[in-house]
C-alpha cells in the first residue's frame, strides 16, 4: 500500500541524495504498524482441543510478516530516491525466492511473491519513465481519466459481456461449478443493481436491503408450501409483497435523513430476520423451509427424468438426452434475464422524470422540494421498486437453493450488497458488475487461501478506498445533451 | 384596488421555542419588485422559507392569488406558481447545467421546455457556454445564474430570490441585478427579493421592507427607503 512518503512532494534535485535515516524510520514505522496488526490477526490462532478451544501462538509468522513489511516499505521508499534499479533486482530476487524455495506456509509464499512482484513492477515503472513517483492529485486525476474512459468503453464492452454471458452455457467450459458461480455472481449483480436504485440514484443509505430479499424468498417458499403455487405464479407475487413491505417500511422512516435513516433500515433488516426465526409455526423458524419446488420450464415441462402427472419432461419435449445440467442452464438464463431487466429499467428510468427526480433528491433535498418534487412519494417509489427487484431475486434464490433459512439473510448480506454498490461507484451500473466480480468472484477464485480470504477481502476494500475513494467507476455522464451544442431550440431529446 | 398577489398576514414562525418571525405583514402586487432588507439573523430567509411551507407558520396566513397556501406542502406551493432560488444557491453539483435547468421545469407546462430554455440561455449567455459542464465546477456567480435560471424554468408567476448577491464579486452582482430588472420588465415577473446588499436591492425595487429581529420596522418605495436617514445609518453608511 502506498502512503504518500515524504519523498513524494520533494523536488527532483533534492531527491538525488538518498535519505537513509528517513527511509529507515519510515520503514520502521510501517513495520511497527504491521506488528500491531499481525499480533492479533496472524500471531494467535484458535485451535480445537478435546478440552475446548485453545490458543496457539505463532511468533515466527509475525516476525516474518513484520520483516517483509519492513523491507517492502524500505524498497518503496527507495524507489522514489533514485535507487529504483537495485530495488527492482532485489524485489525480483525476493519473488523468485518465494517461488523456488519451500516455505513453511503457503501464505508466506503468496505474500513474498505478490509483494515482490508489485514492488518490482513499481520499480520498473520508475526506471522506464524516470519519474520518481506521481503525486496524489496527479494519480487521482489519472485514475479518474482512466475510469471515465472505461465507462465510455462500456458502451462497447457491455454488449460483448452480454453476448459472452449468453453464450457461456453453450461453451464446453460450462461445467456445473462454473455455472453455479455464474448464477451466484448474477444474483449479486441483480441485487447490486436493485440496491443501486435506492443508494446510487435516490441517495438513501439502505443498510437493510436483505430484508426485501428475505421477503421475496419466503413469499415464494411459503406460497409454494401452503398453497402449492408454482414458481411462475409466485415470482410476481413475491415482487409485489416485497414492494409492499418496502412501502410499509418507507412510510415511517422516510422522514428521517442520513445516519438516522441508515440505522432504522438496519433495524428493519434485523426485525425481518428475527420474525422469521421466531415465528416457528409459520416459517419453520431457524430450521427454515426445505423442499421448495424447482421452477418448471414456463409451466410447460419439468427438469426431471420422471416428471409429475400431466407434465412433460424437458428433455423429451425437446428431444434431448436427459442431463441434470439442463436445469442449471435454465436457472442461469433465468437470473440473467432478471438481472438484465433490472439494468434496463435503471438505464431507462434515469432519463425519465422519476429517475431525474431521484438524482435531484440525492444531490439536494431542499432544492428538490423547492422545485416541486414530492419528496415522500419519490423516495417511496425508489424504495418500493428496489424492494420489488430484491423480492424477485429472493424468490429466485429460494427456488435455486430449494432450502432457505433465516441464516441466509443476516446483516452481512446487506453489507456485502452495499459494498458492491459503493465500491463500484454509487449510481454506476458497470461499477456494480466490476465490484461483484471483485467482491464475490475473487473470494470464490481464491478458495485456497482459506482463512485468509477475508483478510485479503478487507485489504482489497482498503486499497479501493485509498485509490478510488468514490468507487471504481464513479464517473457520471449527463442524461441529456443539446443537439450539436448550438441550437438549444431543437433539443427534442430534452423532454 | 385589486387583491395583492401575495398577502402575508400576521405570520409567526418558530424554530423550536425560538420565535423567528413575530407577526409579519407583507403585500406584494403583481408586476412589482419588492426587496426585503435587514441584518444577519433578522429572519429574512425564514420568511422566504415560510412562504414555501418549510418551516410552517404557527400563526397567521399566507395567501397567494387569493388562495390560502399556509398549510400546503412545499411541492404543492411550488405548483401554484411560486419559484424560489434558495439561499446558498443549492444547485445540483454533480448534474450538468442543462440537467439542472431540466429539473427546474418539473412543474412547468409540458412542452414549454425548449422555449423556456431558450429564454434562460438568452438571459444568461454564460450558462449556454457551460451547458454540458458539471454545475458544481462552476464559479459562484455562474452558480447563482444557474439557480435563478433553474427557478425561471418552472414558469413561475412569483419569483423568490434569497440573497442573490451573496459572496459574489461587485461586477457579477451588477450583472445579476440587471437581469432581475430585465426579467421584471420584459416578462412582467413579480419578484420578491431578500438582500443584505441594501443599496442595490432598494435601488432596483419598486417597494421595500426593512426587517429587524423578526418584525417589519419600515416600509416604503425603494427610493424613499434609500433616502431615509435611519436606513442609511443602519444599512448603507460606509458601503456606498
Amino acid at each position: 500500500m502506498t502512503m504518500p512518503s515524504h519523498a513524494a512532494g520533494a523536488p527532483h534535485v533534492a531527491a538525488k541524495a538518498v535519505d537513509w535515516s528517513g527511509s529507515l524510520r519510515d520503514a520502521g514505522f510501517a513495520a511497527f504498524v504491521a506488528l500491531l496488526l499481525t499480533v492479533p490477526l496472524v500471531g494467535l490462532r484458535t485451535i480445537d482441543r478435546p478440552t475446548g478451544l485453545g490458543i496457539e501462538a505463532r511468533p515466527e509468522e509475525v516476525v516474518a510478516s513484520v520483516l517483509l513489511v519492513f523491507f517492502g516499505r524500505l524498497g518503496l521508499g527507495l524507489i522514489g530516491q533514485g535507487l529504483a534499479l537495485p530495488v527492482l533486482f532485489l524485489a525480483l530476487a525476493a519473488a523468485a525466492v518465494g517461488l523456488a524455495i519451500p516455505l513453511p506456509t503457503q501464505v508466506l509464499r503468496l505474500v513474498l511473491v505478490a509483494g515482490g512482484g508489485i514492488i518490482a513492477l513499481r520499480a520498473a515503472f520508475a526506471v522506464t519513465t524516470h519519474r520518481s513517483k506521481l503525486t496524489l492529485a496527479e494519480r487521482d486525476r489519472k485514475m479518474d481519466r482512466v475510469a471515465a474512459q472505461v465507462q465510455h468503453a462500456t458502451k462497447y464492452i457491455a454488449p460483448v459481456a452480454f453476448i459472452g454471458a449468453v453464450l457461456l452455457p453453450m461453451t464446453p467450459l460450462a461445467d456445473r461449478q462454473l455455472l453455479d458461480i455464474g448464477i451466484l455472481l448474477l444474483t449479486y449483480i441483480m441485487l447490486g443493481w436493485g440496491l443501486n436504485i435506492v443508494v446510487g440514484l435516490a441517495g438513501l443509505l439502505d443498510l437493510g436491503y436483505v430484508a426485501f430479499y428475505a421477503v421475496g424468498a419466503y413469499s415464494y417458499a411459503l406460497l409454494a408450501h401452503y398453497f402449492g403455487l408454482s414458481f411462475w405464479v409466485c415470482l410476481p407475487l413475491a415482487g409485489l409483497l416485497a414492494a409492499f413491505s418496502g412501502v410499509l417500511l418507507g412510510f415511517p422512516v422516510l422522514r428521517l435523513r442520513g445516519d438516522y435513516f441508515a440505522i432504522v433500515t438496519l433495524g428493519f433488516g434485523e426485525i425481518v430476520r428475527i420474525i422469521l426465526v421466531n415465528w416457528y409455526q409459520f416459517t419453520g423458524g431457524p430450521n427454515g423451509i426445505s423442499g421448495i419446488p424447482r421452477p418448471s420450464f414456463f409451466g410447460l415441462a419439468e427438469f426431471s427424468r420422471t416428471p409429475a402427472e400431466g407434465m412433460a419432461a424437458f428433455h423429451e419435449l425437446f428431444g434431448l438426452e436427459f442431463s441434470p445440467l439442463h436445469r442449471i442452464v435454465f436457472m442461469y438464463y433465468l437470473i440473467l434475464a432478471l438481472a438484465l431487466a433490472v439494468n434496463l429499467f435503471t438505464l431507462r428510468i434515469r432519463k425519465l422524470p422519476l429517475g431525474r427526480a431521484w438524482e435531484a433528491l440525492r444531490e439536494d433535498e431542499i432544492a428538490s422540494a423547492s422545485l416541486g418534487i414530492n419528496r415522500t412519494n419519490m423516495k417511496l417509489a425508489a424504495f418500493a421498486i428496489a424492494a420489488m427487484f430484491g423480492g424477485f431475486a429472493g424468490s429466485f434464490f429460494a427456488t435455486r437453493q430449494g432450502f432457505i433459512s433465516p441464516e441466509s439473510f443476516t446483516f452481512i448480506e446487506s453489507a456485502i450488497i452495499l459494498a458492491i454498490v459503493v465500491l463500484g461507484g454509487m449510481g454506476s451500473q458497470a461499477g456494480v458488475v466490476v465490484a461483484t466480480l471483485l467482491v464475490i468472484g475473487l473470494p470464490e477464485a481464491f478458495r485456497e487461501l482459506a482463512d485468509y480470504r477475508m483478510l485479503a477481502f478487507g485489504m482489497g476494500m482498503v486499497v479501493i478506498m485509498l485509490w478510488r475513494p468514490r468507487g471504481l467507476l464513479a464517473h457520471r455522464d449527463p442524461t441529456i445533451l443539446l443537439h450539436g451544442g448550438k441550437k438549444p431550440a431543437t433539443g427534442g431529446a430534452a423532454r | 384596488m385589486s387583491e395583492p398577489m401575495l398577502k402575508v398576514s400576521g405570520v409567526h414562525t418558530f424554530y423550536g421555542a425560538i420565535e423567528a418571525l413575530k407577526g409579519i405583514d407583507i403585500e406584494i402586487n403583481a408586476g412589482e419588485i419588492v426587496s426585503l432588507i435587514g441584518a444577519n439573523g433578522a429572519g429574512k430567509s425564514t420568511l422566504l422559507m415560510t412562504l414555501c411551507g418549510s418551516p410552517r407558520a404557527r400563526q397567521g396566513r399566507v395567501h397567494f392569488e387569493g388562495e390560502d397556501i399556509t398549510d400546503l406542502p412545499t411541492h404543492e406551493i411550488v405548483r401554484r406558481g411560486i419559484a424560489q432560488s434558495p439561499e446558498g444557491r443549492r444547485i445540483f453539483p454533480r448534474m450538468s447545467v442543462l440537467e439542472n435547468l431540466q429539473m427546474g421545469s418539473i412543474v412547468a407546462q409540458p412542452g414549454s421546455f425548449d422555449r423556456e430554455l431558450e429564454r434562460v440561455l438568452t438571459l444568461f449567455p454564460r450558462l449556454k457556454e457551460r451547458i454540458a459542464q458539471r454545475a458544481g465546477t462552476m464559479s459562484g456567480g455562474e452558480q447563482q445564474m444557474l439557480a435563478i435560471g433553474r427557478a425561471l424554468m418552472s414558469q413561475p408567476r412569483l419569483l423568490l430570490l434569497d440573497e442573490p448577491s451573496l459572496g459574489l464579486a461587485p461586477l457579477i452582482v451588477k450583472q445579476i441585478f440587471s437581469v432581475i430588472k430585465e426579467i421584471n420588465r420584459e416578462q412582467k415577473m413579480t419578484v420578491f427579493m431578500v438582500e443584505q446588499n441594501a443599496f442595490h436591492a432598494l435601488k432596483l425595487a419598486h417597494r421595500g421592507y426593512v426587517m429587524v429581529n423578526g418584525k417589519i420596522t419600515m416600509t416604503g418605495s425603494g427610493a424613499a427607503l434609500l433616502a431615509d436617514p435611519e436606513v442609511r445609518a443602519a444599512y448603507l453608511e460606509g458601503g456606498h
